[in-house]
């Protein structure tokens, strides 16, 4: 319990995984979807990081650059969806996602 | 002997507060120099290794885990259940802080940096900014429906079942563990081994700078 | 109780304390020396009432008890809650504010190598943390500062102060990339994102501070540090004309007393970064005691001396500009950042690449480095005043509508198009 090791990190992902599951599915306002799936992007780093240390050797180095890949990835996903929700917002004058069904039969 | 007990209670709730900003000043400017000591001294020079804690201490790694771990996994759930935006960003904020710090557990520094900078310096303040343009007054909620609730418990559950029954029934490979890299390797392996990915990355930037300006700009007629 | 000091980490707590009194201290001197400082511009004569209790038989330290008198003021304030306000964000906001500009002290190398029994052999680094990501450490917790004017302004509940909260929002967004072109600037010339080591780099390539060899990157570094700290002429934030008192509108008492400290903490901060990068830290030529090999307790007391020294210099250009230059427009804030800083950063950097290639910057001899930096720094700023100078600046609002402004003859008057039948 007191050595940590590589599953301590695992579960820890996984919950914050799964919190951040739950807010991409339940949240109505576009932000907070947004703040879901950094959630997730988040655990899948922690994981990767996780991986790269407890596996040895040069792993860790690819780990790292893949999880700084993921940041910068996130970074230009959330430039992107803050555009588009000012322009939602615009649009309808709301962010509430289920509000988006102009183009739904 | 009135006055002075009212004095008193007007004084008290601001002593408080500056007691406990002092006080966390202290606990965060500290906060680099024990997680170094935790890491092992890898970020010391050699020949200034505090040894006070016989460098990377398990019992030191265990409480730092469990302490930020617990705020990440907390905070990360408290975002579940919020129903204000900003205090959502909040929550992210402690998430993202937290993730850092078990980074420089795992003695990914460069790492945990490039989080504190990227992520919560730029990031987030881009989605509060986001979210200022967007709301018309603070108390502004949006109510969760039943349904979104319904779903998304029980498919983050599942998952969650799921993940870790995966976790805790794998045989995970181990190596030693590695202690933390410099940043000057990292940098090298980033413009030689990585270098398509990173310029394809960088293509990207520019795509999405281009992109989100375009998104975001004001009509004109 | 020496052999105690010689653990880096006791030393580093000791050091915690130490600093924290004293930034604290120079931060509430900070605030009447401001005031000094705008009344010696303004032609006045300043805060001179307040001495110490009474004390001496009235005299009045040339108002030098201001400080405390201050501080017990907003002590004794009431603390007021606005009724509608998001009450956990309002009161963490300042000590958010507080606490991030506070934590930089950690990594500035203070003075350098400490040998506590003058045996020869160093014992403790004056600094609280010496990590292999220094430079990065102080980059990252300067850019969480907006947070707490965001939130503030946020948990107000009160347009003036989100208009503040906005305004520096989208400002430190835009100001972050010049601010890390410059510091780009600074590792590639030095090779190290260590601060200690960038201070030992400028010092051992035969003194060539890096503001002589890049002075555009040091004044663009200055001028995105006067933005980070919502400092005037960049004080959109709060500017009072308009915004009332911006993102601290709604705020009192002690509350209000954080954002202040903090915002001048942060100066002090910033200004000991600006000096490790670019200044040579605790160094300085010709003095005896500031050089790489004086380790005993008395030179490295000289070492913090002189960079304080150098911190209260900058501290006071910061606020000579204050008192001295008028605020910007919201739009020429953007300009300035997109269209002026960030390619003149993108150009120092191309600049600061090409001399790494011809291994300049390792040069033994002073010249090859002066010549070079200059030189790329006077070709940078032609290019970029010419590129800039040649697209049209941008005219909106009120402004379209007025007359050009003549050089020539300011006094001639231009009657307006829409003015001409009127009388």
């Amino acid at each position: 319990m007191l050595e940590i090791g590589l599953n301590h990190y695992l579960v820890l992902a996984a919950i914050i995984f799964c919190a951040g599951v739950f807010s991409m599915v339940s949240k109505r306002n576009a932000i907070g979807v947004l703040i879901g799936v950094e959630l997730v992007l988040n655990a899948v780093n922690i994981n990767f990081v996780a991986f790269g240390k407890y596996s040895g050797g040069n792993t860790s180095i690819d780990a790292q650059v893949i999880a700084l890949f993921v940041i910068v990835l996130a970074a230009a996903e959330a430039a992107v969806a803050v555009a588009i929700c000012t322009n939602y917002y615009r649009n309808l004058n709301t962010i509430d996602i289920d509000r988006g069904d102009a183009v739904s039969g | 002997m009135g006055a002075n007990g009212e004095t008193v209670t007007v004084l008290k709730p601001q002593l408080k507060l500056i007691l406990a900003a002092v006080i966390a000043c202290m606990a965060m400017t500290a906060a680099p120099r024990v997680a170094m000591a935790s890491g092992g001294g890898g970020l010391d020079e050699g020949g200034f290794v505090s040894d006070v804690l016989g460098g990377s201490h398990p019992l030191f790694e265990a409480v730092g885990f469990y302490l930020f771990g617990g705020l990440a996994a907390f905070s990360a759930i408290a975002i579940c259940f919020t129903k204000d935006v900003v205090r959502m960003a909040i929550w992210l904020f402690a998430t993202l802080g937290a993730v850092a710090i078990l980074y420089f557990l795992l003695t990914a520094y460069f790492l945990g940096v490039i989080q504190i900078i990227v992520y919560a310096g730029g990031t987030l303040v881009l989605l509060i900014f986001g979210v200022m343009l967007t709301t018309k007054s603070p108390s502004m909620q949006f109510a969760v429906s039943k349904i979104g609730l319904a779903a998304g418990g029980v498919v983050s559950l599942l998952l969650f079942a799921a993940l870790m029954g995966l976790v805790l029934g794998t045989d995970w490979q181990r190596g030693e563990p590695t202690g933390s890299i410099p940043v000057a390797t990292l940098g090298r392996d980033l413009l030689t081994t990585y270098l398509v990915p990173f310029e394809v990355i960088s293509v990207l930037l520019l795509v999405v700078m281009i992109g989100a300006a375009y998104l975001a700009r004001q009509e004109r007629e | 109780m020496l052999d105690l000091l010689k653990n880096q980490l006791l030393f580093s707590g000791l050091l915690i304390a130490v600093l924290m009194g004293a930034i604290n201290l120079g931060v509430a001197y900070c605030t009447f020396y401001e005031r000094k400082i705008s009344a010696w511009i303004q032609n006045r004569e300043g805060p001179n009432r307040v001495g110490f209790f009474g004390l001496f038989w009235g005299f009045h330290f040339w108002g030098y008890g201001q400080p405390m008198a201050d501080g017990l003021k907003f002590l004794l304030k009431e603390e007021m809650i606005p009724d509608k306000a998001d009450k956990p964000l309002y009161v963490m906001a300042p000590a958010i504010s507080f606490i991030v500009s506070t934590i930089g002290i950690a990594v500035i190398p203070w003075g350098g190598y400490l040998d506590i029994d003058a045996d020869g052999i160093v014992d403790v680094a004056c600094q609280v943390a010496n990590p292999d990501i220094g430079l990065l450490y102080v980059l990252g917790v300067g850019s969480l500062g907006v947070y707490g004017v965001v939130l503030g302004a946020w948990a107000s509940n009160n347009k003036y102060s989100l208009f503040g909260g906005i305004r520096a929002a989208a400002q430190m967004l835009s100001y972050e990339i010049p601010l890390g072109l410059a510091i780009l600037v600074v590792v590639l010339s030095c090779g190290e994102v260590r601060l200690e080591n960038i201070v030992r780099a400028q010092i051992e390539g035969g003194g060539t501070w890096n503001v002589f060899v890049h002075p555009l990157a040091f004044f663009l570094l200055f001028v995105t540090q006067l933005a980070e700290t919502n400092r005037a002429p960049f004080d959109m934030a709060e500017s009072e004309q308009e915004l009332v008192g911006g993102f601290h509108t709604e705020y009192g008492a002690l509350k209000f007393a954080l954002f202040f400290l903090s915002e001048y903490t942060h100066m002090i901060i910033n200004s000991a970064f600006l000096c490790v990068l670019f200044l040579g830290g605790w160094h300085f030529p010709w003095i005896p005691g500031l050089g790489l090999e004086d380790t005993a307790w008395w030179a490295v007391l000289a070492k913090m001396a002189m960079l304080g020294t150098k911190i209260a210099g900058c501290v006071f250009v910061y606020m000579w500009i204050r008192w001295t230059l008028p605020r910007f427009r919201f739009d020429q804030l953007m300009r300035l950042a997109w269209k002026g800083l960030i390619p003149t950063g993108l150009g120092l950097v191309a600049l600061a690449v090409v001399m790494t290639y011809f291994g300049i910057p390792g040069s033994e001899s002073v010249w090859p480095k002066l010549i070079w930096g200059l030189g790329g720094n006077a070709a940078v700023l032609f290019m970029v005043v010419l590129v800039v100078g040649m697209s049209p600046a941008g005219v909106t609002g009120r402004q379209a509508n007025m007359p050009p402004i003549s050089l020539l003859s300011p006094a001639k008057r231009v009657p307006r198009a829409d003015q001409g039948t009127a009388n």
